[in-house]
This record gives C-alpha cells, sequence and structure tokens, in this order.
C-alpha cells in the first residue's frame, strides 16, 4: 500500500514543471546556504510570500528543495572558507578546512555532498516507511495528547539542547508570549495590546525568522569582521570519482551518522548536537584518531551524514503531527496553513498527492541536488568573493522585501529590524533562537490543545498523566524537562563544581 | 558581560510583569466556558519572572569577565543598523523601490568603496530586477511612493 502511494508521489514529483521548481529551488537555496546572513530558516521564509500563487505541491517542493541547497551550500563555506553557514556545518570545518588547504578541498566537498546524500537518503527511507504508521496513530490523538507532544518538543530543547535550560526555558516563554498579542480566537478578547491598534494583529513568525536570523546574524557577522580568504578547489569526474572509490571503506561512519542523525532529527533542535556527536563517535572508533581535526576524510563524512539526515528527519513531525521540528520546517508549516491545507494527521488521507508528492519530491531533489552542487561548485563559491559593502545592503533589502510582502504591511519591516537586535542580544548572550521561533509557531495551537483539554477534565492537569498515550509522552516531557536538575544534582555529589563550559549554538 | 545579561533578565522581567498586569485584566481563572483568556499568558509570565531571577543570580555568581561588546566591533554593527533603520523610514516615506536604490548606493559609496559604475549598476539593477520578479510575475505588491505613482503604477 506505501508503494503504491510512493509512486503516486513520484507521478507528481517527476513532472517537469516539479523538476524543474526543484532545480531552481536548489540552486537558490545552495545560493541562500553559501551567503552570510541568510540561512535555511529565513531563505524559505523570504521566497514563502512567492508560492501564495502556486499549487501547494510545487509550492512545498520549492521550498524543500530551497532546504536541502541551503544543507549543501553550508557544506561549501565550511570547507572551502572556514565558515560555518549554518552551525551543524560546524564540525565539518574541523577537518574539512585543513583538507582544503591542502589542496584537497576537492576531495572533502565530494566526501561532504555524498555524506549529506547519503544520509538524507536514509532519513527519506525511513520517513517513507513510518510517515504513514505515525499519521494513523495521530489519528486518534486528541488534544490532551497533542498538547502533550508540544510539551515533549519544547521540554527536548530544555534538556538536549545543551546551552543554559534557564535560557532555553525563557526563549520559549517570550516565544509564547508573543504568539499570544492580539485577539485572542477563543475568547474574542484583545491580549497584550495596551490600546495599540498595531498590536492587534500580533506578531507573524516568519517575519520574526527573517529579523532573528537574517538581520540578526548580519549584525553577529559584521562585528565578527569576517574577511573571505578562502582556499580554491579543482573538483573534476576524477577527483569524484577517485574520492568516491575510498568512501565504501567508511560505511560504519556512514550508518552511524544517518542513524545518529535520524534518531536526534525528528526531535527539535537535532541537527548540530548530531552532527557533533557523529564527529565523536568516528573519531572515538577511528584506527587513527590522533587524525582527526588535521584532515581526515572521515571528519567531513561524519557529521556532514548525520546533519543531512536530521536535517530530513526535521520533515516527519511537520507532515504526520503538524508540528514542526526545526524552525525551517515551522516556516513550511506555516506556508501549509497560508496554502489551504490542514497540517497534521488527516492530511495523508485528504491529500495523499501532496503528502506523498512531498515525500517522493525529497528523493528527486537530493539526487538533483548532489549532482548540481557537484557540477557548479566553483560558481556558488564564488558568491563568496562578493565584496561585503554589496552583499551587506542585498541581504538587508532581501530580508524587508520577504517580511513585507507576508502581510503587506509596514510594520512588520519594523518588527524585523526590532527582532533583529532581539536576535544579535540573545545569540551574544546564550539565549537560543529555535525554541523561541517554535514557540511563537506553536502558540496558539498549544493553548487550544490546553484549554480543551482543561475543559475535557475540567480543570485538572491531571488529564495529561492518566490517559496512556499522553501520560507516556507527558512523562518523557518531564524527564526531559528535568534532566538538566539532574544531571547538575549528580555532578554536584561527585565533584566540586566547575564553571559552566560554552556551549556550542544549537540553532538549526 | 555580566551587565548585559543582568539588564536582559531585566527588560524580560520587565515584560513579564507587563504580562501579568493585562492577564489580571483578562481574568486568569476559570470561565463559563473553560480557561480565561489570562489563563495561559498569567502563568507564562509568572515562569518567566522566575526564569529571569535565575539568570540573574546566576549573572552576579559565575560571569566572565568579557565585555558584551568592545568599543572597536560596535563601529560596524551600527554602521549596519543606522542605514538599515534609515532605509525602512525611507521606504514608509518614499516606497521600497527607490528607497532601496538610495541605500544600496549609499551604503555601497560609504562602507564598500566601490566604484561609480558598480554603484550605479547594482542599486538601480536591484530594484528594477525585484519590480519585475515580485510586482509583475508573482503579483506580490511591495510599498510604493511617488516615482512609481509618477510611472502608472
Amino acid at each position: 500500500m506505501g508503494f503504491e502511494n510512493l509512486l503516486l508521489g513520484f507521478q507528481v514529483a517527476l513532472q517537469p514543471h516539479n523538476l524543474m521548481v526543484a532545480v531552481v529551488g536548489i540552486a537558490l537555496g545552495t545560493v541562500i546556504g553559501v551567503l552570510p546572513g541568510l540561512g535555511g530558516a529565513n531563505g524559505v521564509a523570504i521566497l514563502l510570500p512567492l508560492t501564495f500563487t502556486m499549487p501547494p505541491t510545487s509550492a512545498i517542493i520549492l521550498l524543500t528543495s530551497l532546504y536541502w541547497g541551503a544543507l549543501f551550500g553550508g557544506a561549501i563555506t565550511s570547507i572551502l572558507f572556514n565558515i560555518p553557514g549554518e552551525p551543524w556545518s560546524v564540525a565539518t570545518t574541523f577537518d574539512g578546512f585543513p583538507m582544503a588547504r591542502r589542496g584537497e578541498g576537492g576531495q572533502a566537498l565530494t566526501a561532504a555532498f555524498t555524506s549529506s546524500f547519503v544520509g538524507a537518503l536514509f532519513s527519506v527511507v525511513l520517513i517513507t516507511l513510518f510517515a504513514p504508521l505515525l499519521a494513523e496513530v495521530a489519528l486518534k490523538f486528541g488534544p490532551p495528547e497533542f498538547f502533550a507532544i508540544q510539551l515533549l518538543t519544547f521540554s527536548s530543547f530544555i534538556g538536549l539542547g545543551g546551552g543554559n535550560p534557564i535560557k532555553s526555558l525563557v526563549s520559549i516563554l517570550l516565544g509564547f508570549i508573543l504568539a499570544s498579542v492580539g485577539l485572542d480566537i477563543v475568547t474574542g478578547a484583545l491580549r497584550l495590546t495596551f490600546g495599540v491598534t498595531e498590536l492587534m494583529k500580533g506578531f507573524d513568525f516568519i517575519v520574526a525568522v527573517i529579523g532573528l536570523f537574517g538581520i540578526g546574524e548580519i549584525l553577529l557577522t559584521m562585528e565578527e569582521g569576517l574577511s573571505f580568504k578562502g582556499a580554491s578547489a579543482r573538483i573534476n569526474p576524477r577527483v569524484v570519482w577517485e574520492t568516491w572509490k575510498t568512501l565504501p571503506r567508511y560505511w560504519r561512519t556512514f550508518v552511524r551518522g544517518s542513524m545518529i542523525g535520524f534518531w536526534m532529527g525528528f526531535k527539535p533542535g537535532g541537527a548540530t548536537p548530531a552532527s557533533f556527536m557523529s564527529y565523536a563517535f568516528a573519531k572515538r572508533f577511528s584506527r587513527h584518531p590522533e587524525r582527526f581535526g588535521k584532515g581526515e576524510i572521515e571528519g567531513v563524512v561524519a557529521p556532514e551524514t548525520a546533519a543531512h539526515a536530521a536535517g530530513v528527519a526535521a520533515i516527519l513531525p511537520m507532515i504526520t503531527l503538524g508540528i514542526p521540528g526545526s524552525p525551517t520546517a515551522a516556516v513550511m508549516l506555516g506556508g501549509l496553513i497560508i496554502w489551504g491545507l490542514q497540517p497534521g494527521p488527516m492530511l495523508f488521507k485528504e491529500r495523499p498527492d501532496f503528502v506523498w508528492g512531498l515525500i517522493a519530491s525529497m528523493y528527486t531533489g537530493n539526487v538533483i541536488g548532489v549532482v548540481m552542487v557537484l557540477l557548479f561548485v566553483p560558481i556558488f563559491a564564488a558568491i563568496l568573493r562578493i565584496p561585503f559593502g554589496m552583499l551587506t545592503p542585498l541581504i538587508v533589502a532581501v530580508c524587508a522585501i520577504g517580511a513585507y510582502s507576508v502581510h503587506s504591511s509596514m510594520i512588520d519591516i519594523w518588527y524585523m529590524l526590532g527582532f533583529g537586535v532581539i536576535g544579535y542580544v540573545f545569540k551574544k548572550l546564550d539565549y537560543p533562537l529555535a525554541p523561541l521561533v517554535l514557540a511563537l509557531v506553536l502558540g496558539d495551537l498549544a493553548e487550544n490543545a490546553l484549554r480543551q483539554s482543561l475543559i475535557m477534565s475540567q480543570g485538572s492537569l491531571l488529564i495529561f498523566l492518566n490517559r496512556p498515550i499522553s501520560g507516556a509522552i507527558t512523562a518523557v516531557a518531564l524527564f526531559f524537562f528535568f534532566l538538566p536538575a539532574l544531571s547538575l544534582g549528580r555532578r554536584r555529589l561527585k565533584a566540586p563544581p566547575a564553571p559552566a563550559a560554552s556551549h556550542p549554538d544549537h540553532t538549526p | 558581560m555580566r551587565a548585559a545579561n543582568l539588564i536582559t533578565a531585566a527588560i524580560l522581567a520587565a515584560a513579564g510583569v507587563l504580562v501579568v498586569v493585562d492577564a489580571v485584566r483578562l481574568g486568569t481563572g476559570w470561565g463559563t466556558d473553560g480557561p480565561q483568556s489570562g489563563f495561559f499568558p498569567f502563568w507564562l509570565a509568572v515562569l518567566l519572572i522566575g526564569c529571569c531571577l535565575a539568570i540573574a543570580a546566576q549573572a552576579v555568581r559565575l560571569t566572565l569577565p568579557v565585555p558584551f561588546v568592545t568599543r572597536k566591533a560596535l563601529g560596524p554593527v551600527l554602521a549596519v543598523l543606522g542605514p538599515a533603520a534609515g532605509f525602512v523610514v525611507l521606504t514608509q516615506a518614499i516606497g521600497l523601490y527607490v528607497a532601496s536604490a538610495l541605500y544600496m548606493g549609499f551604503y555601497m559609496r560609504w562602507i564598500g568603496r566601490h566604484s561609480w559604475a558598480a554603484i550605479v549598476a547594482v542599486a538601480i539593477g536591484f530594484p528594477v530586477a525585484t519590480f519585475f520578479v515580485f510586482e509583475k510575475w508573482f503579483l506580490v505588491p511591495m510599498p510604493k511612493g511617488p516615482l512609481e505613482t509618477w510611472l502608472g503604477y
């Protein structure tokens, strides 16, 4: 049954029009991934208004292709310029850049793209198998189950995010509070508007994404005063072929990376920890751990496989539960609503052409993607040679256009600027941005699920623990929530407190 | 860094107090049709204030003695933020296309020190390309001003 559906999906995804959309999406996405200040999430957010007039299936193919492209683009800057375009490419720089400086940029890039492809493919196959099952189970979910899943989503940011758990919680709370600004759809009351008419419409998370990730990132980049002095890469069919011949011997790393990536990826905030974990595992199990960090090809394979597997896995909860696992998936979810689709398990029943077209396009998109980046690396790398004096105003203007076109409202451009400053300050003070965005997206849904559950139970919070499925999910959520406190307590018992180490940022 | 952490926590806590005040006005309890409008924001804000106190306590106890931003690094940041704000003001006044042309021209000359030929090419080329992509092909309108009116749009 699943196979037939997939075939139906391929009929959609292989239409010439949709293939062309995928090619355009990947090309644009790679450019976006290469440029500083334009990552997957806000690239998708900026292009979202352009899809309003497109058929939904082509629109989602454009946006997902953009996302694959951005994932590939991140690898180019990491390896050739030692600048991780996205946080999950940080681990790729460890060995990728030393290789490029040794003149093995072509090999490093080939390894990175191939690993990305393998990781993505692994996740897509798992999505093909599990998404229908998960959607089937989710059909039986009521408000308490959905609220429990939201709880799990946000506690995994706190428990597994890696940063300061209290600051993660603040980001989540702030996102929820911003989401509640404006008209309360249940009671019709105006909340937190303080008589200001502009606030009645509330804050759109797409504008927040563009500001936090786009403008905030540019401000950070300018402060660090980066200058792009990259290694150049010769990449030709012979280099690609020679590299491919060496890759099968790292099959263990591929398998491990894919599994870590998928496992971490379908939970929120997973791609970055997955890439670091995969790198650490590869180093531990390697026969030459001392070569890591000096340009070992396995050190490129491990994080790239995991990051891409995680990036693809983040789509799974978005299409089956209507709960996104990353800011990029959140923006896509926003798109679904704008195109008139109801995200969630019913989508599999109501619009199989859309869901399976999307899943099939993940196969085609990644195949097209790996071919395109291998062919056109020098062109994409040349983008980084555009001087900053030209790039900065271009990116700011593009962000402003994206923010304005969401609602055709001028105030959104001001919000974008404000969110940019917030993004800059939060990033510097180690407040994670991804949970803020997800909370802003899910705010209304979470509040409604909570309200309906409480109405069902007439005000008792025990409803989340009494029902079997929501009880189990809530228990896991509570465990993640208190995980930082538990591990802190254990460390206190064992050893005197050590100064807090700075953690890698985990904003996907 | 300590000051920045404390100030941010204070601002967030103040916002939390504001939310609590508004939530109390709306009612935080049980209405005729379930939880009242202020119920969810109230508890969010209470938690937020609690977290801010904890962050403030953390900041006082252990913060590395590095400044939030050095004077040298602040310059480039403001050099981006200032013109960007100017661009938004201009957009409101004379429309996005003309504003982005002026903004790009100014920035490329002032910061980038590009040649006039490059400046004219980018500063005119970008708005024109945007106009065709958004206004013509994808039918997404942008804010317009006197120039566009004069041209008949």
